[in-house]
């Protein structure tokens, strides 16, 4: 696989290039700005340089902006339009590679990969797309880099049309499909003299090459280029920005310097510790912008929904007619998805009525399936209350779910030996007579509480990884819902049970393991929560249960603690 | 004289020898077993998965397949039968179903048996076990026979646990009663529950006789023990009447072997 390469497209003046381009050049001595209103009244949101050198900033008030330049000429802004035109343009610029994603309000991100050559090379094609938009006026920046946020970076804070050679990372962590690794950063990674000697000074002129190959004990290490550009180059949210800068931090190669440091990165971490979103954490920033987490692309391609519809001649008031219709309809999807080499997980399934109202009935399937026979005979089973009034004019089926499936010869001889249904028919069928929620699977979850310790989850859904129980911990076959209060003999305050009284019967307990004690969850539980004392019991007639003790006497919780009966043991 | 010709005697006596083959585990069971217990303990779903693992060993021997089984298994259950006996807990599941277990809740007594024929149905089901309080209308003989003849059909076995039933009319093959039975001495600690156990009576079964049990897992296996008196229990009065032994009391032994060829005679018609 050839070393991922994304170009960052960075468009510094589109809201006045499109202005511009729309009611023509400025008058001379008229610097013209674009305002936005806001609830103190007009704001700059865009200038040119005219109205830079006059003294105009984004963001000042218009009333100041005139103050200190009087001839100054005030348009309003159109976000929307140039939101347009970057939509436009980032399917214009799928002449540079096949995957282009939008990076509002100005910018795109094209994924160059095994692209460069067909230019003649990455310089060349830098110098193209800079010969592409100042043929259409517009002013742009550009870089390549080997991840989305280095390129961004180096489009916006670095030298024009820099490239930033090297396929660290993300390329690595992708080729051995281990984003386990990509999440957990190597800290162990040598530094390379032999990269940072490559490093040469920037250049505004000559596209920059920092490493001549890929150096495999480089992966992590923060190119020069990249060291030197502020923080702000890390696409981070302004008062994340205010907060490094009040940590002295300014430059990227500082955070990096800090994160090497022993245990500087723990430091930034507790800091941003309830940062989830990348723009809010600088350390996930950093491990964007270096590859060592994946950073996916949206590309903009048009979705369109398989659909296929039919109208009848005549409106269909009858079952019957509306069941061959569905199978007609299932037939065509079926044939419309294979065609697109894809199997639909949810399908919607419209039903227009001659009145104008309209019934649309959703089903979601376990795995992606195009077999017609298997949806007409899903739908039919969610047909039976529809109230067809003076009939339906018309009936639409759409896949609004779908997921690659490819060509297959499908249990040809599975079936031939043996009859039935797979799995995921079975489900699908269970679910739709028996509801979504009626079919699931245990999972475990981590959580010390035994009905927390256990979750429930979609059937065919991957299963989350966890770690084992501890193989001493006996645990119950079944358990109850609500575990239920029993009343017990014991001797106070912390005995073995020796009767109790369950659902209006007494048991004599025969044999007793435990206390096995279970504190509570004090970081998400109330502070008055009593710990649990569990024993495992057997009664004198082989019964075996999982009990529990909520509290102990003089814990200060409560008074004298209750006994309820939570499990079923085999 | 009921049998006319010599044929039907034959016939007659080859499955009267393959009858009184007592049923003994690894023997492999029926496509669909009913296995009646009471709804205050898990002795019956326990057992029925006990019974379902043996006769997956079994099935697995006659294949000649080393491959670990790795279909999925269903347990459905009625909103009723989880309210009184709970939902299967997956840490307490045998460790080789704990990733297979797919949990079906059905709301009524006719959504759990479609419920259970789906899953018959389905050839990536390594076993169904249903759940079921009572004795729902809906789950009449034609019922019962409708899930006989799918399990049979495909090949997946049913282990339907009728908690607090009568028996009623059925066409399971094999009709067992479960209880819990007292735990054997457990290895570390002479208070603690031991290994569980359970009373089996299998009351009627087509290719077997009937016949008493206490059956427990050991080891890899199910082991069926003729149920003498434990130690523990040897005070209670209810094991004394479940139990039977032929050696200690021949009395009881010689009137079950009076009664048997009247039950036999009486399924044949």
């Amino acid at each position: 696989m050839p070393p991922r390469r994304i170009l960052s497209l960075w468009l510094p003046a589109l809201a006045m290039d499109r202005h511009r381009l729309a009611h023509g050049e400025e008058e001379p001595g008229r610097p013209r700005v674009l305002i936005a209103n806001t609830a103190h009244g007009p704001r700059i949101a865009a200038l040119g340089r005219p109205a830079a050198e006059a003294g105009a900033r984004v963001g000042m008030m218009l009333a100041d902006a005139r103050a200190l330049c009087p001839r100054i000429a005030a348009a309003p802004r159109d976000q929307a339009g140039d939101l347009a035109l970057l939509e436009q343009l980032a399917v214009w610029s799928g002449r540079w590679g096949p995957w282009v994603a939008l990076d509002p309000p100005d910018g795109l991100l094209v994924d160059v990969t095994a692209v460069a050559h067909l230019f003649g090379g990455e310089a060349e094609l830098i110098g193209d797309v800079h010969a592409a938009f100042a043929r259409r006026g517009l002013a742009v920046r550009a870089a390549i880099a080997p991840t989305a946020g280095a390129a961004w970076a180096l489009a916006h804070f670095g030298s024009g049309g820099a490239i930033l050679e090297g396929e660290y990372a993300l390329t690595e962590a992708q080729r051995h499909g281990e984003e386990a690794l990509a999440a957990q950063p190597l800290d162990t990674a040598e530094p390379c003299p032999g990269g940072e000697k490559a490093a040469s000074r920037p250049n505004p002129s000559v596209p920059l090459r920092l490493c001549e190959r890929p150096n495999f004990s480089s992966f992590y290490e923060l190119p020069l280029q990249l060291a030197d550009l502020p923080v702000a180059a890390l696409r981070l949210e302004s008062a994340v920005l205010t907060v490094l800068r009040r940590l002295g931090i300014k430059r990227i190669g500082q955070l990096s310097g800090v994160e090497d440091a022993a245990s500087g990165r723990d430091a930034i971490q507790r800091r941003f510790r309830n940062r989830r979103s990348p723009a809010a954490n600088p350390l996930l920033r950093l491990d964007q912008l270096l590859g060592r987490i994946p950073e996916p692309l949206l590309p903009v391609a048009p979705a369109v929904p398989p659909l296929v519809q039919r109208r009848p001649m005549e409106p269909i008031r009858h079952r019957e007619l509306l069941d061959r219709v569905l199978a007609n309809l299932a037939s065509d999807m079926a044939r419309e998805l294979e065609r697109r080499g894809e199997g639909a997980r949810r399908l919607e399934l419209g039903l227009w009525r001659i009145d104008g109202a309209v019934t649309v009935k959703r089903l979601e399937m376990a795995v992606a399936t195009r077999e017609a026979a298997h949806i007409g005979r899903l739908f039919a089973g969610k047909l039976d209350d529809i109230d067809a009034g003076f009939g339906i004019e018309m009936v639409r089926l759409r896949a609004s779910w779908t997921e690659p499936l490819a060509l297959a010869q499908v249990g040809l001889e599975a079936a031939a030996e043996k009859p039935g249904t797979t799995l995921a028919a079975c489900i699908d069928r269970l679910t739709v007579r028996l509801g979504e929620r009626a079919v699931s699977r245990p999972v475990p979850f981590a959580s010390h509480l035994p009905e927390r310790a256990q979750r429930w989850q979609k059937p065919l859904a991957p299963e989350p990884t966890s770690q084992e129980l501890l193989a001493f911990h006996h645990r119950p076959l079944k358990l109850l819902d609500k575990p239920e209060q029993i009343a017990v003999l014991y001797a106070t305050p912390d005995g073995y049970p020796q009767r109790f009284r369950w659902r209006g019967a007494v048991h004599d307990v025969v044999c007793v393991e435990g206390p096995e004690r279970i504190a509570p969850e004090w970081w998400r539980e109330k502070g008055g929560t009593r710990l649990r004392d569990y024993y495992r019991i057997e009664d004198d007639a082989g019964r075996r249960y999982w009990i529990y003790r909520a509290g102990l006497i003089g814990d200060g919780r409560g008074g004298v603690p209750d006994w309820y009966l939570q499990g079923l043991c085999a | 004289m009921p049998f006319d010709n010599l044929a039907s005697q034959c016939d007659l006596a080859a499955l009267t020898a393959r009858r009184s083959e007592r049923w003994r585990p690894g023997l492999g069971g029926a496509c669909h077993s009913e296995i009646f217990a009471c709804s205050r303990e898990a002795g019956g779903a326990a057992a029925a998965l006990a019974l379902a693992l043996d006769d997956r060993r079994h099935a697995q021997s006659i294949e000649g397949s080393q491959a670990e089984d790795r279909r999925a298994v269903l347990w459905v259950q009625t909103r009723e039968a989880a309210r009184l006996t709970g939902r299967p807990y997956r840490p307490g599941l045998p460790a080789e179903l704990r990733p297979r277990l797919i949990h079906v809740l059905a709301d009524k007594p006719e959504d759990a048996l479609f419920a259970l024929e789906e899953g018959v149905r389905c050839r990536e089901v390594a076993f169904v076990l249903g759940e079921v309080t009572g004795n729902p209308r809906a789950l009449d003989f034609t019922a019962s026979r409708r899930l006989t003849l799918a399990a049979e059909r495909h090949g997946v076995p049913l282990y339907l646990v009728r908690l607090d039933a009568a028996r009623d009319l059925s066409s399971a093959r094999m009709r067992w009663e479960v209880a819990s039975a007292a735990s054997a001495p457990s290895e570390w600690n002479a208070q603690a529950p031991g290994a569980p156990a359970w009373h089996a009576e299998l009351f009627r079964a087509r290719a077997h006789a009937p016949g008493k049990w206490v059956l427990r897992e050991e080891g890899r296996g199910l082991v069926a023990d003729r149920p003498f008196q434990t130690p523990r229990t040897a005070s209670s009065a209810p094991q004394d009447e479940r139990g039977f032994s032929v050696s200690v009391r021949p009395e009881e032994g010689a009137k079950t072997q009076s009664e048997r060829p009247s039950r036999r005679v009486s399924i044949l018609n």
